[in-house]
């Protein structure tokens, strides 16, 4: 009974991050239809660019409190300055073209990316506590777990909220659905496609800076965990259906639970056990759980 | 629009590629040996990831086959003993075939972004594997390999015979593929690249296609993989991992439309370059290697080969016309 609490915890816990990893990467394709391989790239700047605020914050001795602040606003600022600058400069170049023109310019962004991170932060890892710990921690049948955990809950709780809504209930939503289903038409009646696309990507750049930021104090940020965040996210967001919110949702609640079952069980299978429900999804159903198929065109 | 195995461009790039490999080496310091020799199973790889891209299929997880090429020898050389490159470089191939027919099952359904993705899924696989089965594969540290004997008689990694060797083999890799590209499945595979449905509606099973192919992309990573392990001594798990495919794509992209001779271009350049780029900025490599890929990508779709045809060219006079699909 014990351990079936703690396995359910801990995926709880560990869907919030997938969750925040993976939004911005099914946002993106949904919205442009290319996969960016860069997110990974983004969400460890994310990281750094927070944690390093946040310790700029303890070391010339401001209130930790402030720690919280720096997270957001170095999301914020990796988000909003990569975002558009990534897709005016880059992607904007090559829309028309093969899928795997898209896949190699994305992947080379993030060899960029990966590199830039260690030039200026260096190989050491770089880690805050003080965020994690300042929340304080409570009992679950003789666990202890941080609140900080059910904080990030409540954040990708609200985010994913809020992308729906937007999607769902807003004037631009609306737009980019009309943008997701024909944008030549979209363009024709007078939808600023170029702007939607700027829009999305940014917003999936912001997704992912948010999610490194706020994952970070609970691992030591270190170099080279880049293009393994953007495996995991496409696992992700693949089991759900590519380009589908919801189905990141659903897509990161699956691997969660899969992953806290083999901690807990079978140790040696942790990384292994999420490609292979990846694999069992796409075998079955090759649009994941919540996509829709493609149609062929000749 | 020229061939793709275009056999006029052969006499010229390839008789003088081939005839500067054969003829140059002796003449050579040690350590340009030592990168020619790894630019040689760098090729082989390559030729795998190559060919896929022919048909329009990205790999992010070719170092998938070429770990398993190398810890096939690993494995040998640990329980068997055996160091004869005559056993082992069918072993190899036959290593990166099966696991190919394995993974080639579920790979065959899927194209573009899933096929990049699921590629870099199962080698992913496979790096975690080599990390965490230590007491069998050695963990972080990996296995030592040592000198390989070809019929009997040593062959350090770092010596002429061993680079003659490995020169050997890119020669009968080289045959093979120019056999395969010119077989039915090789004419599809191209057509695939233009438009995959009408080829189904043609008839053809275009699953069979892609099969067949990745089987001798997988075969040709497991045969870079013994030669690799040979020239560099040391296997580790590193060999799987992601960035190892990513160079194998960069060197597939410096010379994707040469045929044969674009990716031995894009091997030597590749293997010069590293050399001098991690003794000059260790940290920077990666970066040096996305902003070239972008700079090939924005401005020079067709590689080295079309900088190189567009030289020769304007030294012959005349223009052949680039082959860019």
């Amino acid at each position: 009974m014990n351990l079936l609490t703690i396995i359910v915890f801990d995926a709880i816990n560990y869907a919030a991050t997938l969750f925040l990893l993976s939004v911005g990467l099914t946002v993106v394709f949904g919205v442009m239809r290319i996969l960016n391989v860069s997110h990974g790239g983004i969400y460890a700047l994310g990281a750094y660019m927070g944690t390093w605020l946040a310790l700029l914050v303890l070391e010339v001795d401001l209130p930790p409190v402030l720690t919280y602040a720096m997270l957001l606003l170095g999301a914020l600022i990796v988000g909003f300055l990569l975002g558009p600058i990534i897709e005016r400069l880059l992607l904007r170049r090559i829309y028309g073209s093969d899928m795997h023109i898209q896949l190699l310019l994305t992947f080379s962004i993030l060899l960029i990316l990966d590199d830039s991170m260690k030039l200026i932060w260096g190989m050491e890892p770089l880690f805050i506590s003080e965020p994690y710990s300042m929340l304080g921690r409570f009992k679950v049948g003789g666990i202890i777990y941080p609140w900080y955990d059910f904080v990030l809950v409540g954040v990708s709780v609200v985010f994913g909220g809020a992308l729906v809504w937007m999607v769902r209930a807003t004037r631009f939503g609306k737009l980019v659905i009309a943008v997701i289903h024909d944008r030549e038409v979209s363009r024709a009646i007078g939808i600023n496609v170029n702007l939607v696309f700027t829009v999305a990507f940014t917003v999936g750049a912001l997704a992912a800076a948010l999610g490194g930021a706020f994952v970070a104090p609970k691992i030591a940020v270190v170099p080279q965990f880049a293009l393994e965040v953007v495996v995991l996210a496409f696992a992700v967001i693949a089991i759900g259906g590519m380009g589908s919110i919801e189905g990141a949702a659903i897509g990161a609640v699956i691997v969660s639970f899969a992953r806290a079952l083999a901690i807990h069980l079978a140790p040696e299978l942790e990384l292994m056990v999420v490609y292979l429900i990846m694999i069992l999804v796409l075998v079955i159903r090759p649009e994941g759980l919540f996509g829709e198929a493609e149609l062929r065109r000749i | 629009m020229t061939h793709w195995m275009d056999w006029r461009a052969l006499p010229r790039a390839g008789v003088v590629a081939a005839a500067l490999l054969i003829l140059v080496p002796p003449f050579l310091p040690g350590w340009i040996l030592f990168v020619l020799t790894k630019a040689m199973f760098m090729f082989i790889a390559v030729m795998g990831v190559s060919v896929l891209l022919r048909g329009g299929l990205l790999t992010f997880g070719h170092a998938l086959y070429y770990a398993t090429g190398a810890y096939a020898v690993g494995f040998c050389i640990k329980w068997l003993g055996v160091r004869e490159l005559l056993f082992l470089i069918p072993l190899g191939a036959l290593a990166g075939f099966i696991m190919a027919a394995l993974v080639g099952i579920v790979m065959a359904r899927y194209r573009e972004v899933f096929f990049a993705m699921l590629n870099l899924a199962f080698s992913m696989m496979l790096f975690g594997a080599l990390l965490k089965l230590y007491w069998i594969t050695g963990g972080t540290d990996g296995l030592a390999i040592g000198t390989a004997t070809l019929a009997g008689i040593a062959l350090p990694g770092d010596s002429y015979g061993y680079y003659y060797f490995a020169l050997t083999m890119v020669g009968i890799v080289t045959l093979v593929v120019y056999r395969f590209m010119a077989s039915p499945a090789g004419y599809f595979l191209r057509a695939m690249y233009d438009n995959e449905i009408r080829i189904e509606y043609s008839g053809v099973a275009v699953r069979q296609v892609v099969y067949r192919t990745y089987l001798l992309a997988g075969t040709l990573g497991g045969v870079a993989g013994v030669l690799a392990a040979f020239t560099i001594g040391h296997i580790v798990p590193e060999d799987a991992f992601w960035i190892q495919s990513g160079e194998f794509v960069f060197v597939a992209l410096l010379g994707v439309f040469g045929g044969v001779p674009g990716p031995m271009l894009g091997a030597l350049v590749f293997e010069f370059l590293q050399t001098y780029a991690s003794k000059y900025f260790p940290l920077a490599w990666q970066m040096m290697m996305g902003i070239i890929m972008l700079l090939i990508i924005l401005f020079q779709p067709g590689g080295l080969w079309a900088i190189y045809q567009r030289i020769e060219a304007r030294i012959t006079g005349k223009d052949r016309g680039g082959d860019h699909h």
